[in-house]
């Protein structure tokens, strides 16, 4: 029997609907989780257990009376770069340390109206900036299936609640990978949606146009019950796509049979970690054995991938850092950590007169072309795969003293940010000494509902995501 | 020495849309309590997103069609990047290499064909309040949307920059998309002034910035106080500093504010949280046909139309509401046989005031002193001697050179008279009686 706390999202949503057990005792159990693993994990900034316990006990009268919202009475956990009207959002950076939002961001108003209950503000690598979850000014967080090793970064805290059933599932941001990663690293699943289908507004900025919210959920059928609430156009974002929304879960039981897989090679190279490279070989047999058609395809351009984005990406940064002046938010530009430094220096220098054609539009140039090999790709597959990371998870301060080391483990996933399509990382066996492999799903633009088909049947296939990790 | 200037021109303009250029707060911030027309997006709070205002873009698009500009059918925002207090995010959303509108012109009257560069759109900064050691920011004024328009050096006189900006002003309220009011800082201007000499092709080494100006009285003076200035470090054989200085009405002089060592380095890039905008043609003829007639067409037309002296026309299309008024009188006045000519010389001569007085009034006060009674020749003659007669100093005086006394003994012959008489009859037959 599991505990309240390690149940799914719609294992809870059946059995509080049934009325098995009430909300407040599922944020109870979650709370006592985050609790107990507080120090060792260091998974959230902020806990709010009072507002939390209150809103259960709402949803919990919501219940009685007969309601049905999707996600009614569920505890959720957000990466505390979400704006929480009247909570701390603190982007996990000294700079915000005391600040406190006056308005939600758009997808946490929409988790609520949906009846989702916030139990707290998860850690990140400051403003989102890491792979490693170690540039946190709060500390770093730790991976519960190792605590010596980091979790992927930079939707940190988000990842490890999940996976140490902290609570239901959380929110994350992925700009380059800080989605994937994590829940590669963590054995959860991780849904970076197409660029443009959930609204940024509210959001910290990391880089604009690369920035792509989404979740970890412990399976793939809660990750498109999210979806369901987070996607769509929302009138304060100008980035947002005006495509309708609809269910989808709707094909989540349709399975893969004669779908056609690509494998870039690009992809699966020489630098790719042996174990990584058999659990992803293992993984390509068992979606030929679900039926699908597996093709290796090329995208040429993907060796650029890593150069392109570390100058669009921090360009940006050092623009959207630029308020954070010193007059407003009380701490000082100094505040800043090590890591914001050194992309704002890089913006700054890419964006300068006289660098900007050999720079940043070089690198735009590039990312049309990156585009480009992902367009010709989808005219004759479906979707394509790959494993998240080129290496297991590595150990805490292994590469904290080398920043370019540390970028190349978004070697694999940036390219999905540049072309802003949607990929979905789902849980893909373990290394020898018990660490996660993850595979990503990319496809094409607004493809999130073929993304959960297929990863649906690759994790009913597999159900590694049954396994947890071991807490002391 | 002889130095011809050389002047371009920079003009912001405010536009009074109901709403921020990206966001849902009031723009119409002047008087208001300090930071009560906020929100996330125009204090640049963290996560804040902008959205464009459409109605501002299309004002925008109708400024540059105005000024006779080519409308691009793709256009995208970009960041400018810089550090002051008064920037909320860091950075001011405006419009770098594709703005809405490129490559127009001006008419002036004495016949030159003034280049106009280009009209962007972009958003207005917070204001700073200095009070002895602390300075306050008001957020209100932050994100109003702000059209600039940039002409070429072209400006050889201040006369010229004059009438540009009376014209400009006058366009953008013909359109009704500003107030352009110089004193209430919706439109601000800043000259570039530098001299050449006389003879010498190309632009000088340097440039003169002028800021603070705030009427069309100091756009005058200034110019004329920096050319001047300008010669006067010319002819001593040095170069004037690369600056920007500031009109100081109080002392009658620019003084300087700020000596640019270098180009401003804004770091500008496509602004990613804002898709780039396209203007079909469809949408700029249409955004075209919406567009209330130009003052100059409108000078045109009433020229031909009604066939006015331009002293006349110049004066009734100065502004739209009066050109308005004139055209409403003229349509009521043809029902009565009043020609245009008699309704502008009436408009024009006794300075009718438009706001109090309707069309349909003005057209029955020129109707009733143009009736004149008739009246019978001896009766009148009769009236004529006797107002001669008892008037006798006025009749010296007219005698002896002070002929505008004759319209005294017109006034007198009419009050006996106790009717409506044609005056020019009247004054003829009293000059005919007094040679």
């Amino acid at each position: 029997m599991k505990n309240l706390n390690q149940l799914t999202v719609s294992e809870a949503k059946a059995r509080l609907k049934a009325k098995d057990f009430t909300s407040v005792e599922l944020a109870t159990a979650c709370i006592s989780q985050i609790k107990k693993y507080k120090q060792e994990l260091n998974a959230f900034i902020t806990i709010i257990e009072k507002e939390a316990l209150e809103q259960s006990a709402k949803a919990d009268k919501l219940i009685a009376d007969g309601h049905d919202l999707p996600l009614l009475g569920i505890p959720l956990a957000l990466k505390d770069l979400f704006s929480t009207k009247g909570i701390k959002t603190t982007a996990a950076s000294n700079v915000l340390k005391n600040y406190i939002p006056e308005y939600d961001a758009t997808t946490v108003k929409k988790l609520k109206d949906a009846g989702a209950i916030i139990l707290g503000k998860t850690n990140l690598d400051a403003w989102a900036h890491g792979s490693s979850g170690e540039n946190s000014d709060f500390g770093p967080t730790r991976n519960p299936w190792n605590t010596k090793y980091v979790p992927g970064g930079s939707s940190s805290g988000s990842a490890v609640s999940v996976a140490s059933d902290m609570c239901l599932a959380a929110t994350g941001t992925d700009t380059g990978g800080s989605i994937r990663l994590p829940a590669c690293f963590n054995n959860v699943v991780g849904l970076k949606p197409t660029y443009g289908r959930v609204s940024r507004y509210g959001i910290i900025a990391m880089a604009s146009s690369l920035d792509s919210v989404g979740h970890f959920t412990k399976t793939v059928g809660d990750s498109a019950l999210l979806f369901n609430v987070t996607a769509g156009q929302d009138i304060m974002d100008g980035t947002t796509l005006p495509e309708p929304v609809f269910d989808f879960t709707r094909s989540l039981e349709k399975g893969i049979k004669g779908l056609k897989i690509g494998i870039p090679k690009e992809f699966v190279t020489k630098d790719i970690d042996r174990e990584v490279k058999v659990a992803f070989e293992k993984s390509v047999k068992i979606f030929e054995e679900l039926g699908a058609k597996i093709f290796e395809v090329s995208l040429p351009y993907t060796e650029y991938g890593i150069a392109a984005y570390y100058i669009i990406q921090p360009s940006e940064v050092s623009s959207n850092l630029a308020r954070y002046d010193g007059i407003r938010y009380g701490a000082d530009r100094g505040s800043f950590g090590d890591e914001a430094k050194r992309r704002i220096m890089l913006g700054t220098f890419t964006l300068s007169s006289g660098y900007y054609d050999a720079y940043y539009k070089k690198a735009m140039q590039v990312r049309t072309l990156i585009k480009k090999d992902f367009d010709d790709a989808f005219e004759n597959i479906d979707a394509l795969i790959s494993p998240v990371c080129p290496t297991l998870p590595w150990k805490l301060g292994e590469k904290i003293n080398d920043p370019l080391k540390m970028y190349l483990s978004d070697a694999l996933t940036v390219t999905a940010n540049i072309a802003g399509i949607p990929s979905l990382s789902v849980p893909a066996g373990f290394s020898s000494n018990k660490l996660p492999i993850g595979i990503q799903i990319m496809g094409k633009q607004l493809s999130e509902e073929l993304l959960f088909q297929i990863g649906s049947a690759f994790e009913k296939q597999t159900n590694y995501y049954k396994e947890k990790p071991l807490l002391r | 020495m002889k130095y011809r200037p050389i002047m371009g021109l920079e003009v912001h303009v405010e536009l009074k849309t109901k709403s921020k250029m990206f966001c849902g707060c009031s723009a119409d911030y002047f008087g208001q309590k300090q930071n009560t027309h906020t929100c996330p997006v125009c204090l640049g709070l963290p996560g804040a997103l902008p959205v464009a205002n459409q109605k501002a873009i299309d004002w925008c698009v109708m400024i540059g069609q105005a000024l006779n500009c080519k409308i691009a059918n793709f256009s995208k925002f970009d960041r400018k990047n810089y550090f002051y207090p008064d920037l909320a995010k860091g950075y001011q959303i405006s419009q770098y290499d594709q703005p809405f509108c490129q490559k127009g012109f001006m008419m002036l009257s004495n016949g030159k064909k003034l280049g106009i560069t280009r009209v962007h759109m972009e958003e207005d900064t917070g204001k700073l309040t200095h009070r002895g050691d602390s300075s306050l920011i008001d957020f209100n004024r932050s994100g109003v949307p702000l059209v600039e328009i940039v002409t070429e050096p072209e400006f050889e006189n201040a006369k010229e920059v004059v009438e540009y900006l009376k014209r400009l002003q006058q366009i953008v309220r013909y359109l009704d998309v500003s107030k352009a009011d110089m004193e209430e800082g919706n439109m601000r201007l800043e000259p570039n002034i530098s001299l050449r000499k006389e003879g010498e092709v190309g632009l000088p080494k340097y440039k003169v910035e002028v800021k603070n100006i705030n009427s069309f009285r100091f756009v005058e003076k200034a110019i004329e106080f920096e050319i001047k200035r300008q010669a006067e470090i010319l002819d001593k054989g040095e170069l004037p500093v690369q600056e920007t200085r500031g009109w100081n009405e109080t002392k009658n002089k620019t003084v300087s504010q700020r000596v640019k060592e270098e180009a401003n380095d804004y770091r500008y890039f496509p602004e990613p949280d804002i898709p780039p905008v396209i203007l079909s043609d469809s949408k700029i003829a249409e955004l075209k046909s919406q567009m209330p007639e130009t003052p100059s067409a409108k000078f045109d037309r009433f020229k031909k139309e009604f066939n006015l002296a331009d002293y006349d026309v110049e004066i009734l299309t100065r502004e739209k509401l009066m050109a308005d008024y004139f055209e409403e009188s003229v349509k009521i006045g043809n029902k009565h046989k009043i020609n245009p000519k008699q309704i502008a010389n009436h408009l024009i001569n006794r300075n009718i005031d438009i706001n109090s007085v309707l069309p349909a009034k003005l057209i029955e006060l020129i109707l009733s002193s143009t009736q004149t009674a008739q009246i019978d020749e001896k009766k009148l003659d009769g009236i004529i001697n006797d107002v001669l007669k008892e008037n006798q100093k006025a009749v010296l005086d007219y005698k002896s050179g002070k002929v505008n006394v004759i319209m005294f003994l017109v006034g007198q012959t009419l009050r006996i008279a106790k009717q409506k008489l044609d005056t020019k009859i009247i004054k003829e037959k009293f000059e005919k009686k007094l040679k």
